[in-house]
């Protein structure tokens, strides 16, 4: 059975962390990622007690600045790779709201029903195509970058790496809390975080979650300038796949615009779009999400589902997700469920496909 | 207050091209209202021959003005020779008589005000030979200004923005009285300094110089503006100082010494005193109607140094021929002022946020300025409001223009 990764709602007002972390058992220190609060990262008085006084801040973001001073020539380069992946993300940009723009456009025409449904699917894969060149060009970005200055060997990394290590062995689980998105993904990837962290059960929240997803797509429906489109900003570190998680929905979603929601959950299936509300969390378990409280799918119709569990049908070539039969049934625990899931058969049935 | 669209409901013939197609008189303004709308309350009051009691019914079952569609009636009650609504919409006249139901004391306007309007008014009211103005009795909206109150109606679809009001999930910034010595200006200014929540001195933070400062935090909430749009990531965390001027109209209108005392003192001061980032792009001047004058002469003067300019009803007051200006010698400096830049415009900024009411006068001399900055290749962005020349307006805009100018987070933050 592979290790658990919960996924929660934002945490600042009423953490439910605590909880997640009792329900699963787990025993002894709890190291921590603060890295997206940037400066604030050791303000992390308040999560310290509410886990019981027995966590460990990795302090990803201080240790970025020692290695900056210790080997300025590898923040020289990594800040010329962040440049120029700002530009690529502007052109991307670019892109993104012709095609955005050219997708509600065929949506609100009026012709033959099955021409619309062609060129509704035609506007998906568009999207999807020009996401996947765009994650295509950061992976590209970052692979040379990688192999040019083979960061975690560099000395200033590598003891950085050793203590985080041994630091990681003493530490029943890890917690990685929200903020800035780009930051600590940056931060986890600039310390090999995704292999240092195998094997070790992860909470995530907001930014935590989705810099651990696959892909970070980030999002907001009506900010104060712009259309509002829903953008890729690069691979995460795919410690849970299949997932997009969508944290503050209510704020930053327009979720009772069913075209908006339809088109974001067909553009980025087969992985599944889940709303994060206050006091939600879902676990990946290596095989399924299970043990769903209140976190909501954006469904391919335009409307909101709530599940207690959803399972992987197919792997590799051809993916595709189903839900699994019992669909609204009540949660169980994680720990049973945990066990329950050893050796799932995934849904059989093509119920509520998922694309 | 707005032309008639031309969409009518049945039952009135029109000709293809939208016009009537008969002879008939042409319709009085009530009637066309009732075409719009269905009866409106006071008409079927004013039908009934309402008693005192029908009357008291009758105001105590609606809140006032009544909004009705567009319609919007201002009532008034009490015995007086007459009764006006006065308000500062320009293009409108600016008294018009309410008119009273025979047998009772009501008075009663009908004014059509469009969707999403902010209008504020008074009523006259005239009485044993003299006459007064007074704050609408049966309004409790009001709009406070350095000059006292008025009364506010919001047209339909206007809703004060929730971004301009408390919100207890917001950290509140700082707001630190502090003292300036000016050379440039002979004395000592008393300024502001608002610091966001959670400021800290290894971040390097945007800068905003604000005209008419109290003013803007009295009457145009920014404080609470500023603490929701960095809460809500929509802005930055910036740093943010409200200037006054004892003497606005001049130093306000093209003064080289003031222009001096923003760039060349307080500017470096700050810079100096405070972890600012200190490039044009992080610096901004906001100002309305003769701070958007001092806000613009002062890029001017300084051309380059202010990356980022919010203009807000400026007086932008400008002559095409002559020198004569319909306002009075209180602007001669500023169309002195504008006639330069409008026959030498140059890009003295990056981005210029451009925002005027509709029904204010100064709608033409702003819309006149936005092709002439384009023509510079700044970047502009123009904004108008159904609203006037007041704080509220200017508040309401905040929004738009800073986070324009001052793009936040919120595309990066999920905490």
């Amino acid at each position: 059975m592979s290790v658990p990764v919960v996924l929660l709602g934002p945490q600042r007002f009423d953490p439910t962390l605590g909880e997640a972390v009792r329900e699963l058992g787990i025993d002894g220190p709890i190291a921590t990622i603060t890295a997206g609060w940037q400066e604030r990262e050791p303000e992390d008085g308040e999560l310290h007690e509410h886990l019981g006084k027995r966590t460990v801040n990795l302090k990803l973001y201080a240790r970025t600045d020692d290695v900056w001073k210790r080997d300025p020539e590898l923040r020289t380069a990594h800040r010329t790779r962040q440049d120029r992946l700002r530009h690529k993300q502007d052109f991307y940009r670019v892109r993104l709201e012709h095609e955005l723009e050219a997708a509600f456009v065929i949506q609100t025409r009026t012709a033959p029903h099955e021409i619309l449904d062609e060129e509704h699917d035609f506007s998906i894969r568009a999207l999807q195509e020009l996401d996947e060149a765009h994650l295509r060009q950061c992976r590209a970005e970052k692979e040379r970058f990688d192999a040019r200055w083979k960061p975690t060997t560099r000395e200033a990394i590598a003891r950085h790496r050793d203590e985080l290590r041994q630091i990681l062995a003493r530490c029943a689980a890890v917690a990685i809390a929200g903020g800035h998105v780009a930051t600590l993904l940056n931060r986890l990837e600039l310390f090999g975080m995704d292999e240092l962290l195998a094997g070790k059960p992860l909470f995530a929240w907001s930014a935590g979650a989705m810099a651990i997803s696959e892909r970070v797509v980030l999002f907001h429906d009506t900010p104060p300038q712009g259309p509002g489109a829903a953008e890729v900003l690069d691979r995460g570190l795919g410690l849970v796949p299949h997932v997009v998680p969508l944290p503050h929905p209510d704020q930053r979603l327009r979720l009772d615009d069913k075209e908006r929601v339809g088109l974001f959950s067909r553009r980025f299936a087969p992985a599944l779009a889940l709303a994060f509300r206050n006091r939600t969390r879902v676990t990946w378990d290596g095989n399924a999400f299970v043990n769903a409280h209140g976190v909501e799918r954006l469904a391919p119709d335009g409307g909101l589902e709530r599940h207690a569990r959803w399972s992987v049908e197919g792997r590799g070539q051809g993916e595709s997700l189903v839900l699994a039969p019992g669909v609204g049934a009540p949660s169980e625990s994680a720990r049973s469920s945990l066990v329950d899931m050893t050796g799932l058969v995934p849904g059989s049935s093509g119920e509520g496909a998922g694309g | 207050m707005k032309k008639r669209p031309s969409a009518r409901p049945s039952g009135r013939s029109r000709s293809s091209a939208g016009g009537l197609s008969s002879p008939e008189r042409a319709l009085t303004a009530s009637e066309e209202i009732d075409l719009f709308h269905g009866r409106l309350a006071i008409k079927e009051l004013e039908e009934n021959k309402p008693s005192w009691d029908a009357v008291n019914r009758f105001l105590a079952s609606h809140s006032f003005p009544l909004v009705e569609g567009p319609s919007v009636t201002f009532v008034w009650r009490g015995e007086a020779e007459a009764v006006n609504l006065r308000h500062w919409v320009y293009g409108l006249e600016s008294s018009q008589a309410l008119t009273r139901i025979g047998g009772t004391d009501l008075w009663y306007l009908v004014v059509e005000i469009p969707e999403r309007s902010r209008v504020e008014y008074k009523l006259e009211i005239h009485q044993n030979g003299g006459s007064r103005w007074i704050e609408d009795p049966l309004n409790p909206n009001r709009a406070r200004d350095p000059f006292g109150a008025n009364s506010v109606v919001h047209g339909l679809g206007y809703e004060i923005p929730s971004w301009s009001k408390h919100d207890p999930l917001s950290r509140p910034g700082h707001l630190e009285p502090f003292g300036f010595e000016s050379k440039a200006l002979g004395g000592q200014r008393r300024c502001l300094l608002y610091l966001p929540a959670r400021f800290r001195r290894s971040r390097q933070y945007p800068l905003l110089v604000v005209h008419d400062g109290s003013d803007y935090l009295n009457y145009a909430s920014m404080k609470t503006v500023l603490d929701n749009l960095i809460h809500r990531l929509e802005i930055p965390d910036c740093v943010v100082v409200f200037t006054d001027s004892p003497d606005r109209l001049r130093e306000y209108a093209n003064d080289a010494n003031h222009a001096k005392f923003l760039t060349e003192e307080l500017v470096p001061d700050l810079e100096r005193r405070l972890p600012l980032i200190g490039r044009p792009h992080a610096r901004a001047l906001l100002g309305a109607s003769f701070g958007g004058v001092a806000s613009l002469s002062t890029a001017f003067r300084y051309p380059g140094f202010w990356g980022r300019l919010l203009l807000q009803s400026g007086s932008f007051a400008f002559t095409d021929i002559g020198k004569h200006n319909r306002r009075g010698p209180l602007f001669d400096r500023v169309v002195e002022f504008v006639n330069a830049f409008r026959r030498h415009p140059n890009a003295l900024s990056e981005k210029v946020f451009v925002s005027c009411g509709v029904y204010e006068s100064l709608i033409y001399e702003n819309r006149s300025l936005v092709p002439l900055l384009q023509s510079t290749g700044m970047q502009v962005k123009f904004v108008e409001s159904r609203d006037g020349h007041n704080w509220e307006n200017w508040r309401d805009r905040l929004r738009e223009g800073m986070s324009w100018l001052f793009p936040g987070p919120l595309m990066m933050i999920y905490e």
